[in-house]
């Protein structure tokens, strides 16, 4: 709470200066913070896709995700924020540092974590955001968000209108959430019991749990 | 602040993503670049909730709920999605998406099949895996 006090006395501080004569270019402070930690951002989530390391690319998706959410409370959106940084930093992050872990992802420089495409991915990427760019700018030369006054997404106000128009989307939310709670379970499980009834051979699937099971051995023992 | 800033950081970010999307070899790598991906809507959502709760005193907040809603969505799907790569790599021994050819169209009997390929793969504990995929 008190650090958005603080973004929204920071932003009420530049924006009125800003609302008086919004010149094209003329950056206030919460801009230049916003520049900033965007660049921050945008060069962590480069070395993400760019790096050779599989771990150093989660711990750098870590380090995007966390300029993310300082980026949502500079837009004075709290909660979001907090969320963004419960959620990603604090669970997805995590999921994939495990999933990197089970699937034995090699620890030092891996060669072929690019595939042989990249050079086509690059020029579709940096087509797209060329054209991205350029559309937006083009688009939103003349808007500003006026950040003035109360910010408009302090926890209240988000919990307030979650609550009063959002009810019947958060509640097939939350059975999406158990369905993929399920799923994810029966996923797990049916690799691992030879009983299950997905396996196709069942003469092969004796073999495959003992094979899943020395693995578990194994990756308890490590 | 204005408004081109958080616009242009989105797409940036979500064109950083479309390229981890469509060069990386590892799932998982491929699933870190879709999270940067869903990231740059998020910021939108949250840059143009804010500009539109001013300037057409929205009072909906559809870009907060939005928002709040894709990340509860992508942290379900980074569950399905690992829970998928694992059951392929203890199926395959490899969770290089290259190599998982099944139902690829028109790809010629020269290239390896992707089983030929799980079994010939390299990695430790290699032989169980051949073993469980036989």
């Amino acid at each position: 709470m008190s650090t958005a006090a603080t973004a929204g006395a920071l932003a009420a501080g530049t924006a009125h200066r800003a609302a008086e004569s919004p010149g094209f270019l003329s950056p206030s402070g919460v801009e230049i913070t916003f520049l900033l930690v965007g660049l921050v951002t945008l060069g962590a989530a480069v070395v993400t896709v760019t790096t050779r390391q599989l771990v150093h690319a989660a711990l750098w998706l870590v380090v995007a995700l966390g300029g993310l959410a300082v980026e949502y409370l500079l837009l004075t959106a709290e909660f979001i924020a907090w969320v963004q940084v419960l959620i990603y930093v604090g669970s997805v992050v995590v999921l994939l540092l495990f999933g990197l872990m089970l699937t034995r992802a090699p620890i030092g420089r891996s060669p072929d974590a690019d595939s042989g495409n990249r050079w086509v991915a690059l020029t579709v990427a940096v087509a797209a955001a060329g054209a991205l760019v350029w559309v937006v700018v083009d688009a939103f030369r003349t808007s500003w968000i006026d950040l003035d006054g109360a910010p408009s997404g302090t926890t209240e106000v988000t919990g307030a209108s979650l609550f009063q128009h959002w009810v019947l989307p958060f509640e097939a939310l939350s059975v999406l959430l158990l369905a993929a709670l399920v799923g994810a379970i029966v996923l797990s499980r049916k690799a691992n019991g030879g009983s299950a009834p997905g396996a196709k051979d069942p003469s092969a699937s004796g073999t495959a749990a003992g094979a899943t099971r020395t693995r578990r051995d194994q990756e308890g023992a490590r | 602040m204005h408004l081109a800033y958080p616009a242009v950081l989105a797409a940036l970010l979500f064109c950083t993503g479309l390229y981890g999307v469509l060069a990386r070899r590892n799932a998982i790598l491929v699933l870190m670049s879709v999270e940067l991906m869903l990231n740059a809507v998020n910021l939108n959502l949250v840059a143009f909730d804010a500009w539109l709760s001013r300037a057409a005193e929205d009072t909906l907040h559809s870009g907060q709920a939005l928002a709040l809603f894709t990340i509860a969505i992508a942290a379900a799907e980074i569950g399905i999605g690992l829970a998928i790569v694992l059951a392929v790599y203890r199926n395959r021994g490899t969770s290089d998406i290259d190599r998982l050819r099944d139902t690829a169209e028109g790809h010629d009997p020269d290239d390896p099949d992707s089983d030929a390929a799980g079994r010939a793969v390299p990695a430790p504990a290699a032989g169980e895996k051949a073993e469980a995929t036989a």
